[in-house]
């Protein structure tokens, strides 16, 4: 194998296998993964919990060994020049890792510290979120709220000006105001040339990323534009809503020209096998073709994976 | 009988000179499904603890399966189901002895758990996994599981905190599924959600700000009243107010 | 008085910090007081361990004997045996409970619980006594403590001693045997002579190798350590971080075990403070390497907890030689009681605060005490995980 030294590529992971060992069985987390990911990109890995998310996290940041297969990230070998690497990347775990009976200023001193930087040395990268939370810096991080903590331990993962930020589910469990805002400031942080990779649950952020890998029981489904994605999703949808909609549901789900039908949100998707054939619909229903989003995509994909 | 599983009249929790819960009123019929929706730190695990008889309020009545939060909490917790994303069901017992403790809990007679359990694992399909240990399952059959645990006893209401956090989207619409054939048979559904999808399959919800409740109607007229396409829109409009942090 | 002690430490570590450029460990070391500084319930244990301890070995678990009830069967009727009486009464040891002629009586009070020592007097003690020079008596103890009961027949057995001899003060006969008990070191057999190097072991022991073992696998725990492994810190750092903190915790403690001893158990400090200091910082160290080498293998703060105290705490009561002596146990437990650090620094501790001697009188001791810090702290480092699996 080469080693890496386009630079416009971030990381590259080829072939990557982790299993576990639970009980007596092996249980494998990660199967065959293959990801290229171009520098300065906002890139999101997206599928539900257990999906091997964050195993892919760990292998990435050096925090895990796989199995097999090859990871290069910013042109290190994740694997034997892992000292170099951790001085390069910043890392946002999925669980609130930062010390609960510090307050904000200490933490951020403690990590800056870490990688042998201050606070003031890198002040401008974390400024706008900074200045959020600076209100409260000297409460202690424990006696923040859930969107505070978020933008505390982003500015910790920042500290450093790393050339990658691995952000593990950093939305999950915080409403939708709050999300919205941290994607707001993920834009801005790609601005600063900062490759990102973030990790969710949450299909309709796909969007908000440059690239997406879908991911399912540790396989991906598929790596591309959100754009391109749901170009490869080929059955008419529709979106359907009527005064009964459980009822609606119930009979349509039995009709044989209908590939799937399921809730969503106000509306239920209906997937025909055809093109240019509808169901029987009983009156008052209104039906509209719609534009397939991510999580279409992706309900189709799981099927078909099993 | 009230035909209201729960009634709030200006309920309050105040924590020092912090007000998680500011006067809050509302009413959930029997058999509804009322979604609870709030930004972070709104005041929703609050107000929820009340109502299950977990805290006491501050002030204002509330009366839950007809029974009153100050004096009758120990008859609420017989008649409700609690189900939350972090604490749900032990990893280290079986799928069977899950069910079999919290029905035991409830005081449900042995020969009955027993015919109930074959019924609820033929429904769920987990027939093969009864003698697996929970730790072992996918995390959304888990949270099926979890559910179908948390009504076992025929509760009146069931309380559901985020039970679909980080649910795969299939499974998820199966976990709604459960829910609506559990309103089905009368059961009230009080679930909380970050997903705005699943505020539209609740029959009303309710969308706390700053411990107050800003708007409480059907998803169909709070896209009306706010002039929003979707329920995001409506939640963000409100939520965007919010002035305290905490 | 906490804000002054913190402060201190500060400024003393930003002296550091100047000196060697060390930041990266310095901003750790704080980070770690702050942790300790603020969990004020944990702290307060800590400091106020000792003293409780101190407290409860030094008054209420004593070996020795005051006003111990005593029965005496007083079959013979003479004089001598009158005196000896007395005498036994007379002690500040023992108190008369009754004297009767009916050895049955011994078994009734035994188990009742009321008394636990019984002394016979035979009807001929006193004629044997002046015609074969050898008078015999009998001491009955209950022993379901056997402690007690050895101390007991310790006591009696230097008071009829010390009684035999006022009775022949001149007259010493060739062929008698005279066993000498002297008490060494300890004449009043004094239990917090043996008490406190127990005690400071003890402490030094669940400071160092409970709360370290702790501290690193809360980190674990919390998710703390997935961020600490992902940056470039070096894991010596982070272990040695780790340590600082409880040796001066530590150091506070001795101080605090020593004062207690010299001014209110009345122990004196025979040998060399200074010493005594190096001796127990020595011992900290090793006792804080196993503490971080207990948490290299550990994941939650239970098992942590779990293996300080069956690692450590268990064998350090019972083979540390503080609560039962070595001596008396069997060779392949004498021979296990070797691995247990508590026991060298028990001995160190006894020499040289109690008898009084030098460096050159425990150096092996010292050294098996440094080669056991070597190896742990080689092994804690070498253990260190620096992935998470």
């Amino acid at each position: 194998m080469v080693k890496l030294n386009s630079s416009d590529i971030a990381i590259k992971v080829t072939a990557v296998n982790k299993s576990y060992i639970v009980g007596k069985k092996k249980t494998p987390a990660l199967e065959n993964i293959n990801l290229t990911i171009q520098a300065g990109t906002l890139f999101g890995l997206i599928g539900p919990d257990g999906s091997g998310k964050t195993s892919l996290f760990r292998i990435l940041t050096s925090l895990l060994l796989p199995d097999s297969g090859e990871i290069w990230v910013d042109g290190l070998n994740v694997i034997t020049e892992y000292k170099k690497l951790r001085k390069r990347i910043g890392y946002m775990p999925g669980k609130f890792s930062l010390y609960t009976d510090l307050t904000i200023k200490e933490n951020l001193d403690f990590f800056a510290s870490l990688f042998g930087t201050s606070f003031e040395e890198n002040y401008d990268l974390i400024k706008d979120l900074y200045v959020q939370i600076e209100p409260f810096k000297d409460r202690r991080a424990g006696q923040l709220s859930g969107g505070m903590k978020q933008k505390l331990a982003l500015c910790c993962a920042l500290i450093h000006r790393p050339t990658i930020l691995f952000l593990d589910e950093p939305t999950t469990g915080v409403d939708a105001v709050s999300r919205k805002e941290f994607w707001e400031i993920l834009q801005s942080l790609k601005k600063e040339g900062i490759t990102i990779l973030v990790s969710t649950p949450y299909m309709d952020e796909a969007t908000l990323c440059d690239q997406v890998a879908l991911i399912q029981e540790g396989k991906i489904l598929d790596v591309d534009t959100p754009a391109q994605m749901v170009n490869k999703f080929t059955n008419p949808i529709y979106a359907i809503k009527g005064a009964n909609m459980l009822q609606l549901l119930r009979e349509l789900e039995k009709d044989p020209s209908v590939e799937r039908i399921y809730p969503f949100g106000e509306h239920h998707h209906l997937v025909m096998k055809e093109k240019d054939v509808l169901p029987v619909l009983p009156l008052s229903v209104t039906i509209n073709k719609i534009k397939p989003n991510i999580e279409d995509l992706f309900i189709h994909l799981m099927q078909h994976h099993e | 009988m009230n035909k209201n599983a729960i009634v709030v009249n200006n309920l309050s929790k105040q924590f020092g000179q912090f007000k998680a819960v500011d006067d809050i009123s509302f009413e959930v019929a029997k058999g509804e499904i009322f979604g609870f929706l709030g930004a972070n730190g709104a005041g929703k695990t609050t107000a929820m603890k009340m109502l299950c008889g977990l805290s006491m309020p501050t002030s204002g009545q509330a009366s839950v399966a007809g029974f009153d939060v100050y004096k009758e909490n120990e008859s609420i917790k017989k008649n409700i189901g609690y189900m939350s994303q972090k604490f749900s069901l032990y990893e280290d017992l079986t799928v069977r002895e899950n069910i079999k403790f919290y029905a035991g809990i409830y005081g449900i007679a042995p020969q009955k758990i027993k015919d109930k359990t074959n019924q609820l694992l033929q429904q769920l399909v987990l027939e093969k996994e009864a003698d697996m240990l929970v730790s072992q399952l996918p995390l959304g059959w888990k949270q099926k599981l979890a559910f179908s645990v948390a009504i076992f006893h025929e509760p009146q209401i069931v309380f559901l905190d985020e039970p679909t956090g980080g649910v795969d989207p299939i499974t998820r619409r199966e976990f709604w599924n459960l829910i609506y054939d559990a309103a089905a048979i009368g059961i009230t559904i009080f679930v909380t959600t970050h997903y705005m999808d699943e505020a539209e399959y609740c029959n009303r919800v309710s969308i706390m700000v700053d411990g107050k409740i800003e708007a409480l109607d059907s998803p169909g007229n709070l896209k009306k009243t706010f002039n929003a396409k979707s329920m995001d829109e409506v939640f963000l409009h409100l939520a965007r107010k919010a002035k305290r942090i905490e | 008085m906490q804000k002054v002690w913190m402060k201190f430490f500060f400024i003393w570590l930003e002296k550091q910090k100047e000196l060697n450029s060390m930041k990266q460990f310095y901003h750790f070391i704080v980070k770690e007081f702050y942790h300790i500084f603020r969990d004020r319930k944990t702290l307060f244990i800590l400091l106020g361990m000792p003293m409780v301890q101190i407290i409860i070995f030094g008054f209420a678990l004593t070996n020795e004997v005051k006003n111990t009830r005593i029965v005496i069967v007083n079959q013979s009727t003479s004089a001598t045996a009158m005196k000896l009486v007395e005498k036994i009464e007379s002690s500040a040891y023992f108190e008369l409970y009754s004297q009767t002629k009916d050895p049955s009586i011994i078994d009734q009070l035994f188990k009742k619980g009321t008394v636990k020592v019984a002394l016979i007097i035979p009807h001929d003690f006193a004629p044997a006594l002046i015609a074969q020079n050898k008078g015999q008596l009998q001491i009955i103890t209950d022993a379901t403590d056997p402690n007690v009961a050895t101390a007991l027949t310790n006591y009696l057995s230097v008071i009829i001693q010390d009684f035999q001899k006022e009775l022949n003060p001149n007259n010493i006969i060739p062929y008698k045997m005279e066993v000498d008990t002297r008490m060494m070191y300890n004449p009043q057999l004094k239990g917090a002579y043996n008490f406190v190097p127990g005690v400071m072991a003890m402490v030094l022991l669940l400071v160092c190798t409970m709360m370290t073992a702790l501290t690193v696998v809360k980190e674990k725990e919390l998710g703390n350590m997935e961020i600490l492994l992902t940056s470039p810190i070096n894991p010596i750092k982070i272990i040695l971080a780790k340590a600082v903190p409880y040796l001066l915790l530590s150091i506070i403690n001795i101080t605090t075990i020593l004062l207690l001893s010299y001014f209110v158990l009345d122990v004196p400090i025979n040998g060399s403070l200074v010493l005594l200091y190096a001796e127990s910082a020595l011992f900290i160290m090793v006792s804080l390497g196993l503490g971080l080498l207990i948490s290299a293998g550990t994941d939650s703060q239970q098992s942590a907890m779990f293996i300080s105290l069956i690692v450590m705490f268990l064998p350090t009561v019972m083979f540390s030689g503080f609560i039962f002596p070595i001596e008396n146990m069997p060779l392949p437990l004498r021979i296990v009681s070797n691995i247990i650090p508590a026991k060298w620094f028990f001995i160190i501790v006894k020499s040289v605060m109690i008898k009084g001697v030098g460096i050159q009188l425990v150096w092996k001791e010292t050294l098996i005490l440094f080669m056991m810090m070597i190896f742990f702290f080689t092994m804690a480092i070498k253990k260190f995980k620096i992935r998470l699996a």
